[in-house]
């Protein structure tokens, strides 16, 4: 179980960033023109002025129980304001995972099929522009044609399910192109394997055999990739949520950085990398359920 | 490519192909950033707010920005920035990760369990949720966008060289270089080391296009390159205010960073295949 030292490190690297602002952190915070009396104040209820390793402390205990501080801009508590924005991250990351399985798999699927037609190489062509396009070009270039120029879309903000798609496809957009790559990788190999003959020997149509038991046994490295992925899609929801004002934890983390609020921007930088590693955990889980071969100690 | 076995068949000169087509955009690139501004039009900074936000005509293929600048010239002279944050990132990763993974997967033991639990913990992280964070404190700017990229970078490189190296070990001609006595820094760099090149080299390859979408991912958040240096994600920052009135901003600069990044994921696949020709499916 690397997951206690790994948690350990992460909370260690995002305690170590506050710190690695050039000059007095807290001068830094208020501004060059901040009176000293303002700023020797914001150190000691930063606890800036107390020796490192206490701090470190505190901090570590703060945040295994729940307490990153307070925002410097708001004054309300860090862990009360990250969480309210959760619900939008997670609806817009589920969304943008479901769009990408949507896509990928039956273009995977069809990909590895009929492997070497036009199919294939449309949807590899496809899958290849997927990856190399970025979202922050694909979420305005979506949004000029669907909602300046269609008008079938909003443009901006959260509210109906009209509000999620084009963020949720803008963010799942490169997600759905490594998916499919690796489905079709995945599915060519298992369709190699005698037992998908054997299927088929015994009457299975082509449908069943490609469905039913080579498509079940590539899952596995499917899953993994979703997981592993999870962290690429939390960082795109940074960028996807600024383009499309998506009230979420992304957005909250570029404008508290842009307000230098630097205990908010350590709490949302902490929760993404948080959620990141158990995510990963959860996909290291699911193997045993996928594949009974593999057990856990 | 010399060591590339005979292709064959239609696959085989698929993967040439891709090879080829990523080689023509990154060359064409490079020529841009080279040459760029002496071809340019227009002067990356000449105004002519007359004309500001207007869209593409036979004088500025383009259009021109919110300042009234061409766009085309300083999408050609974004090719530059682009490039040589690419270039910097990849060279410094690859550097520090041969270095790290080589020693983790020679030496084994307690400097490999001590060195594995630090790339753990940074795998741990999204990649480029640390480069904000690091910008974000470090202050924005293209160096600490070079530096940022750089400390995240070189983890997987260290990773990939580490198992390479770990296999390289155990290989016959390693064992017998060290029972001739050779020291421990010369079999590593003359033995070891080469056997995980080419799987750097592809990585490299592909790290090209990572490291052009993250600068650019980060000068799109305000985070990167500041203005006025031409570079692609600040204009597809500035570019995202006038979505509405002046598209054009946005296509273009944004179409740049995408053929490049396509161009050095074809050649980073091409070259894949072609050193590896069991991977080619």
């Amino acid at each position: 179980m690397l997951t206690v030292p790994v948690l350990f490190g992460v909370a260690t690297l995002v305690f170590s960033l506050i710190h690695l602002i050039p000059g007095d952190p807290a001068q830094a915070m208020l501004g060059e023109t901040a009176p000293q009396a303002d700023v020797d104040e914001l150190r000691h209820r930063l606890g800036l002025d107390r020796p490192l390793l206490e701090q470190y402390l505190a901090f570590l205990s703060g945040a295994v129980r729940g307490d990153l501080g307070t925002s410097l801009r708001t004054g309300e508590p860090v862990v009360g304001q990250v969480a309210s924005r959760v619900p939008a991250t997670a609806e817009l990351a589920a969304a943008a995972m479901i769009v990408a399985l949507l896509v990928a798999l039956p273009l995977g699927i069809a990909a590895a099929v009929w492997r070497g037609t036009a199919i294939d190489a449309s949807a590899t062509a496809l899958a290849l522009a997927g990856v190399s396009i970025p979202n922050f070009w694909l979420g305005p270039l979506l949004a000029i044609v669907f909602a300046v120029e269609l008008g079938w879309l909003p443009v901006s903000g959260r509210g109906t399910l009209a509000h999620l798609v084009l963020p949720a496809i803008s963010l799942g957009g490169a997600l759905a192109a490594i998916l499919a790559r690796m489905t079709r990788a995945t599915l060519l190999e298992e369709l190699r394997e005698p037992y998908v003959q054997a299927a088929r020997g015994r009457g299975a149509s082509r449908a069943r055999a490609v469905l039913r038991h080579a498509f079940r046994n590539s899952l596995i490295p499917i899953v993994t990739l979703l997981g592993l992925q999870f962290g690429a899609v939390l960082t795109g929801a940074v960028i996807t949520e600024t383009i499309f004002a998506w009230p979420g934890i992304g957005r909250l983390l570029v404008q508290s950085i842009g307000f230098r609020d630097y205990p908010l921007v350590q709490g949302c930088i902490l929760f993404i990398a948080v959620t990141y590693v158990a995510v990963n955990l959860v996909t290291d889980l699911v193997y045993g359920v996928l594949d009974p071969r593999i057990r856990f100690e | 490519m010399t060591s590339e076995a005979p292709p064959h068949g239609a696959r085989a000169l698929r993967t040439v192909q891709t090879f080829n087509v990523g080689a023509g955009i990154v060359g064409l690139a490079v020529l841009a950033a080279v040459v760029g501004p002496a071809i340019a039009p227009f002067d990356t900074a000449s105004q002519d707010l007359a004309l500001r936000l207007t869209g593409p005509s036979l004088r500025h293929w383009f259009g021109l920005d919110e300042l009234g600048r061409d766009i085309l010239s300083r999408v050609l002279a974004g090719a530059r920035i682009s490039l040589l944050v690419g270039l910097v990132v990849v060279s410094i990763s690859s550097a520090v990760g041969v270095c790290v993974g080589s020693v983790a997967g020679y030496f084994g033991g307690r400097v490999d369990e001590a060195l594995s639990r630090i790339i753990d913990v940074l795998l741990a992280f999204p990649g480029l949720l640390l480069a904000i964070a690091m910008v974000a404190v470090l202050g924005p700017s293209l160096s600490n966008v070079v530096i940022a990229l750089s400390l995240i970078g070189w983890v997987g490189y260290a990773r990939l060289v580490r198992g390479q190296v770990l296999r390289a070990r155990e290989l016959e001609f390693v064992q017998a270089a060290r029972a001739l006595g050779a020291s421990t820094p010369r079999v590593l760099l003359r033995h070891v080391i080469p056997t995980a090149l080419p799987a750097v080299s592809v990585q490299a390859t592909l790290g090209m296009g990572g490291a052009i979408l993250a600068e650019a991912s980060l000068s799109f958040l305000g985070l990167g390159v500041q203005p006025p240096t031409p570079s692609w994600g600040t204009m597809l920052n500035y570019g995202r205010i006038h979505l509405l009135d002046a598209p054009h901003l946005t296509i273009f600069p944004g179409l740049a960073i995408a053929v490049l990044v396509l161009g050095f994921n074809f050649l980073g696949d091409g070259l894949r295949d072609a050193l590896d020709p069991a991977a080619r499916r």
